[in-house]
């Protein structure tokens, strides 16, 4: 039995470019699939196929049950898409979308209308809810979107990149309703730039390269693949530098890494805390003055750039994006 | 915000004749809505058809010989049949430039996400461009009425031929914004649907007898002319009209102008409505 969303083997290809060398995804019910990966690596478009907006060159798809390709007005019947720009009419005030919406998903007037006050409610726009959204802030008008794309309720939910440009409290806001929504049962496939996010949201993470699942696992399964925990230093004369890596050599589990501007060093070890006080007494006792020290665990970034030989480009993008506009 | 998911209330299936008609509706009450959020655009396009009335009225009316009469007051009657329906099919031109700024902005992923009827985007949008279109209609009319045009006054008409006039050119006016709808589908951008969707206008509108009297061309030209589909339609609307200037010519659509015009005008909205509809379902975005 196939999750809520499963894909397998989506290839889609524009012109030479090969966006999609065979996707397999499988998202079990009332689960978050997280889907990282750098700028072009093929998460929009997976999920434009996904959601019946781009038709695969081949593969096999199917959402809440039933098959894309086949079926795709009866997908559309069971998802809900939020972009990665909000896509709200700038002309039409919040209620007005809202019940648009509401209407082009067959609902009756007056269910339409009652189901946009309650989601303006409970998004926090009742008082912006008769103003042209033209007006909102970048984080209403996403908020907005989120509801438009929650009017149905729809057992599975994409969010492609929804969080991007948006302030942290913002950001926050929104991750409280995503937990919400997936609390309820709701299956959610999203995609993201920020590591942080996959790992705060996500049950599972599929990273996504070259049009390909690079890897798949929870977050902890990835990080424990991409190495232990380390111990960072940073020492506070330059001339230590040689001297603490001497050090950690003896302790470390595999080769200290340098970053010689920083005066920071980092090594793989294994002991916990306990280690953590022997390296200090050791440094003391050479006379190493250090600014800091601690024991990190990997983060997503590590994974990401362990996985990929590059790391996320959230910067990059919301650069490019300021420059298309 | 524990309602979030409450309820599940995806309608099931309904005929989709009766869906495809309602969405487009929908469709069409946002895009009004819009046009009465940005009112100069409709004042914008009400200033270029009152210009030319004006301009045509007063600079060529006079210089102008129409059957066997230079005088300016028949140049003037015989007129605004052709600025009539050139007002209606320019306005095509802003009807594709919306569609292709819809294309590119997000909410377009929305509506193809949405499970409605393929065609209410651009039906619900055609729909809503006639709407404006008849409005600058009205006004046009009552402008011509200042400047002194009559109907009636190269023979009789009656109230119902007036209106069937008027119906004609909103016909032709609907099938043209099919063909702007299929120029915004298919230009990258919306400044290039403004553009493109002008150009074709010019020889179509001119190389008829909307402004001149026919029977003056070369004869290569003056079938063109006769045969244009725009030419029926203005035709239709002087004998509707009673207005100077009805072509004697014996091509089809010029003795039989009413007839040719519905023909065309519905001819054009299948085809370029067909094509527009399947350009839509296509695209990518």
């Amino acid at each position: 039995m196939p999750g809520a969303i499963y894909a397998e083997g989506l290839v889609k290809t524009f012109g030479d470019v090969r966006a999609l060398d065979g996707v397999d995804l499988d998202v079990p019910e009332g689960t978050v699939l997280g889907l990282l990966g750098p700028n072009g690596a093929g998460k929009t478009t997976t999920v434009r196929c996904l959601t019946t907006l781009l038709r695969p060159d081949s593969g096999r798809a199917v959402v809440a049950g039933i098959d894309v390709l086949k079926q795709p007005d009866a997908v559309r019947r069971s998802i809900g898409l939020s972009g990665q720009f909000a896509a709200v009419d700038e002309y039409l005030t919040g209620r007005e979308n809202l019940q648009m919406v509401g209407r082009l998903y067959q609902m009756r007037a007056k269910a339409a209308k009652e189901r946009a006050a309650e989601l303006l409610e409970q998004f926090h726009l009742t008082d912006a809810a008769d103003r042209p959204t033209k007006t909102y802030s970048g984080g209403m008008r996403r908020r907005l979107d989120l509801a438009a794309a929650l009017v149905v309720s729809p057992p599975v939910m994409f969010m492609d990149e929804p969080t991007t440009g948006l302030d942290p409290r913002n950001r926050q806001q929104l991750w409280e309703v995503i937990k919400q929504l997936v609390s309820g049962g709701t299956t959610l496939l999203l995609t993201t730039q920020y590591l942080e996010e996959a790992d705060h949201l996500a049950h599972d993470i599929a990273v996504v390269d070259h049009g390909k699942v690079i890897a798949k696992g929870t977050s902890d399964q990835l990080k424990a693949r991409t190495g232990g925990e380390r111990v960072e230093v940073v020492v506070h004369q330059r001339e230590h530098i040689q001297a603490a890596a001497e050090v950690l050599a003896g302790f470390g589990k595999g080769e200290t890494t340098v970053e010689d501007h920083m005066r920071k060093l980092t090594a793989p070890v294994t002991g916990g805390a306990k280690l953590l006080a022997e390296v200090i007494r050791e440094l003391d006792t050479r006379g190493i003055e250090i600014d800091d020290i601690g024991l990190r665990r990997p983060t997503l970034d590590d994974v990401f750039l362990s996985l990929t030989g590059h790391v996320a480009e959230a910067k990059d993008q919301e650069n490019d994006k300021e420059a298309a506009q | 915000m524990s309602a979030v998911t409450d309820t599940v209330r995806v309608a099931p299936a309904t005929n989709p004749v009766s869906q495809s008609i309602r969405d487009s509706m929908v469709v069409a009450k946002r895009n009004l809505i819009r046009m009465s959020r940005i009112p100069e655009m409709i004042i914008y396009g009400l200033i270029q058809p009152i210009m030319f009335v004006v301009l045509f009225t007063y600079v060529f009316g006079g210089s102008m010989q129409i059957g066997n009469s230079t005088s300016a007051a028949d140049y003037k009657n015989f007129l605004m049949a052709g600025i009539f329906a050139q007002t209606v099919t320019f306005a095509t031109a802003s009807s594709g430039a919306g569609i292709a700024d819809d294309m590119h902005k997000g909410l377009i992923d929305r509506f193809r996400s949405l499970p409605m009827a393929r065609g209410a985007v651009l039906t619900g949008r055609t729909l809503a461009d006639s709407v404006q279109t008849a409005l600058t209609l009205v006004v046009l009319a009552v402008v011509a009425l200042l400047v002194g045009w009559r109907v009636g006054s190269d023979g009789s008409t009656n109230a119902a031929k007036v209106l069937a006039a008027f119906g004609l050119l909103l016909l032709l006016g609907y099938a043209f914004t099919w063909i702007g709808a299929l120029i915004g589908m298919s230009v990258k951008t919306p400044e290039a649907a403004t553009s493109s969707g002008l150009i074709w206008l010019f020889p179509v509108t001119f190389i008829s007898n909307a402004f001149v009297d026919t029977s003056h061309m070369t004869p290569w030209l003056r079938h063109i002319a006769e045969w244009n589909p725009f030419s029926a339609t203005v035709q239709a609307c002087r004998v509707l009209f009673a207005n100077p200037g009805q072509s004697p010519s014996d091509a089809w659509p010029m003795q039989h102008p009413v007839w040719a015009s519905l023909i065309y005008s519905i001819l054009i909205l299948v085809i370029f409505r067909t094509l527009a509809v399947r350009k839509y379902r296509s695209a990518t975005a």
